[in-house]
This record gives C-alpha cells, sequence and structure tokens, in this order.
C-alpha cells in the first residue's frame, strides 16, 4: 500500500507564503540593494527571518536575542526571552509550520523531485537534540562571554551557521551591491557552502534545518506540550491503524505522543486521520 | 486551530512572557534591538 496517497496535506503553503511576503514586504530593497529602517524592525517576527533581508521589516527573534545579550549593557534578553514565551505559550511550533520563512523555502526544496528521499536514518534522534546544544553555545554563551575590549559579543550562530541570513540577506545584497562585492572572502565562502548543503540536504530530507539545527524550533519546541493550541486525540475514536505516524514527515507519532516538540503543527496527521481521531 | 485545544499552562506561559517582554522594553532593549536590526548585519550576510 502506498502510504503518499493517504497524505492530506491543508492548504498551508498559501499561508506560509502570505506571512512571508507581509513580513518581508518592503520590496523597494529588493530593488535599491538596502534595508529597511523604520521604526517596525523594534518588532520581533515569529519566524527565523534575517532582519538583513532588503524586504524585512522585522526582526529575527535568534538575531536579535544574540544582539541584546552580546551588548556591552545588557546580558540577558527579557525583551526577546519574553516574546518567544508569549508566541510559544500560544502556539507552540505552529510558528515553524506556518510561520516561517525559512520553512516555507525547505517544504518546497523538498517537493524536487529526487529518486531517493530520506525519512530516517541511523543517528537521526540524536542528531535532533544537536539544534539545543547550538542554541545554548552559540546563541547565548558565545555572545554573552566572547566579547571584544567594548564588552560587546558577536552574532556567532547568525556569523558562522545560519543559512538563511545567507539566502535572504546576503546574496540579493551582495548581487546589488559592488562594494560588498568587493569585501568577499573566506566567510561568505563558508556560509555559501553551509547553504548548499542546506539546500542539497533539504532535497533529499524533509526540514533537516528545523530538524537538527534550529535554535529557533529548539526554543519553541519547549512550549509544544503545553501551549494553548495544541493537539489532542480522541483515545475512544483512534482505532490506532497509525497513519498519523506513518504520513507525518517528522517521525512523530500523534497517536502516542500529539505534542511531541518534534511536531511542526502542519496538520498532515489531523487531515490523514481516517476517523478524525485528532483534533 | 480552532479545533484545538487550550491550555491553562500555555495561558500562564503567555502572560509570564508579556511581562517579560514588558520588562525587557522597559529598561531598553528594544533600542538594541532596532540598531542592530536597521543596519546591515555584517556577520548575518558573511562579510563582517
Amino acid at each position: 500500500m502506498d502510504k503518499r496517497k493517504k497524505i492530506k496535506e491543508p492548504k498551508r503553503h498559501g499561508v506560509q507564503a502570505l506571512w512571508a511576503l507581509l513580513t518581508n514586504s518592503y520590496l523597494a530593497g529588493f530593488l535599491q540593494g538596502k534595508i529597511y529602517q523604520g521604526k517596525l524592525k523594534t518588532l520581533c517576527v515569529p519566524g527565523l527571518n534575517c532582519y538583513s533581508c532588503p524586504g524585512a521589516v522585522g526582526a529575527c527573534p535568534i538575531g536579535a536575542m544574540q544582539a541584546v545579550i552580546g551588548s556591552w549593557n545588557f546580558k540577558f534578553a527579557f525583551y526577546v526571552a519574553g516574546f518567544l514565551m508569549f508566541v510559544g505559550g500560544l502556539m507552540g511550533r505552529f510558528v515553524c509550520g506556518w510561520l516561517c520563512p525559512f520553512g516555507l523555502i525547505q517544504d518546497l526544496l523538498h517537493k524536487l523531485p529526487f529518486w531517493k528521499k530520506l525519512e530516517t536514518f541511523r543517528g537521526d534522534r540524536l542528531l535532533r537534540k544537536l539544534k539545543y546544544i547550538i542554541l545554548l553555545i552559540f546563541v547565548i554563551l558565545m555572545p554573552m562571554v566572547l566579547v571584544d575590549v567594548l564588552g560587546q559579543g558577536a552574532p556567532y550562530f547568525c556569523k558562522l551557521i545560519c543559512p538563511a541570513g545567507t539566502l535572504e540577506g546576503g546574496m540579493p545584497l551582495v548581487l546589488l551591491n559592488q562594494s560588498m562585492q568587493n569585501a568577499l572572502g573566506l566567510l561568505y565562502a563558508w556560509k555559501n557552502l553551509l547553504l548548499l548543503v542546506t539546500i542539497l540536504l533539504s532535497i533529499l530530507i524533509y526540514r533537516p534545518f528545523c530538524k537538527y539545527i534550529c535554535p529557533l524550533g529548539a526554543v519553541y519546541s519547549v512550549f509544544n506540550p503545553i501551549s494553548v493550541f495544541r493537539y489532542r486525540v480522541d483515545q475512544e475514536a483512534c482505532i490506532n491503524c497509525g497513519v498519523c505516524a506513518k504520513v507525518c514527515k517528522m517521525q512523530v507519532n500523534p497517536a502516542k505522543n500529539a505534542n511531541h516538540p518534534e511536531c511542526i503543527r502542519c496538520g498532515v496527521c489531523r487531515n490523514s486521520c481516517p476517523v478524525k481521531a485528532l483534533h | 486551530m480552532s479545533r484545538l485545544h487550550s491550555s491553562r499552562t500555555g495561558i500562564f506561559v503567555a502572560v509570564c512572557g508579556l511581562l517579560m517582554a514588558g520588562y525587557g522594553i522597559y529598561r531598553g532593549e528594544i533600542s538594541v534591538v532596532l540598531e542592530k536590526a536597521i543596519n546591515i548585519c555584517m556577520e548575518c550576510i558573511g562579510i563582517g
């Protein structure tokens, strides 16, 4: 039996695209090679969205967190941490599934045909813990501890790892600015290599960045089990057919744990349940 | 979303988050966020 036939994807990509367009609506930036500089940028967006993207009208919460932690006068980011608690407490990783532009890019890349798609592999479960380590080391500890003479730390996750910054900010800005093209070096090459690896892996594996690397996904995952909007399994209606687990591209078994930290609330399991036991 | 179920713990966490964010705004963190966000982040794009 071909389980792919059972997958019923909700109309999610339209919402993702609309949200990506809304939060990157400074279209003049793409023409001029500049970024939006208005007051709206004090507000964080819920998903991973580089604030150096020419279209970005809000601040990336991971970038903002590193900026505050790495500043000389603040060593804890109450504003960003509070924002993430607010969003996480309300919807957990719903953000990953519906409101993250980089999630949308990975979703679309995974739709590209490839002779063999990899659902899981040895070490998959262990590797998913990596995002928590990246959150702790690159987003919190390094900007806090590795500071210059002025007491300022760099945004090490953005600098050394984040492929979203390269794709959304680096590539368009470098293409449109001659002065930036003259300043390219090893770091740019490294980040482009990481972006290329992420793109290739996204074709092979569903959302590899979200599963293994994303510190924002790591934060929201903590809130998944307690968030206001979450899934519930009607145990009386559930016939334990296993369809929900088979269609889950994050390899979660919703019948056992509908609010697993890896669940991005894409809704495929809910739509695929033959007895509508997932609400 | 309408068929998803609510949680008191989630509401409590969200309210705590709002209070924390408010405290962060009160002590001036958003000026750091704004300054970072309105200038091209050279590290983020792979130049700095």
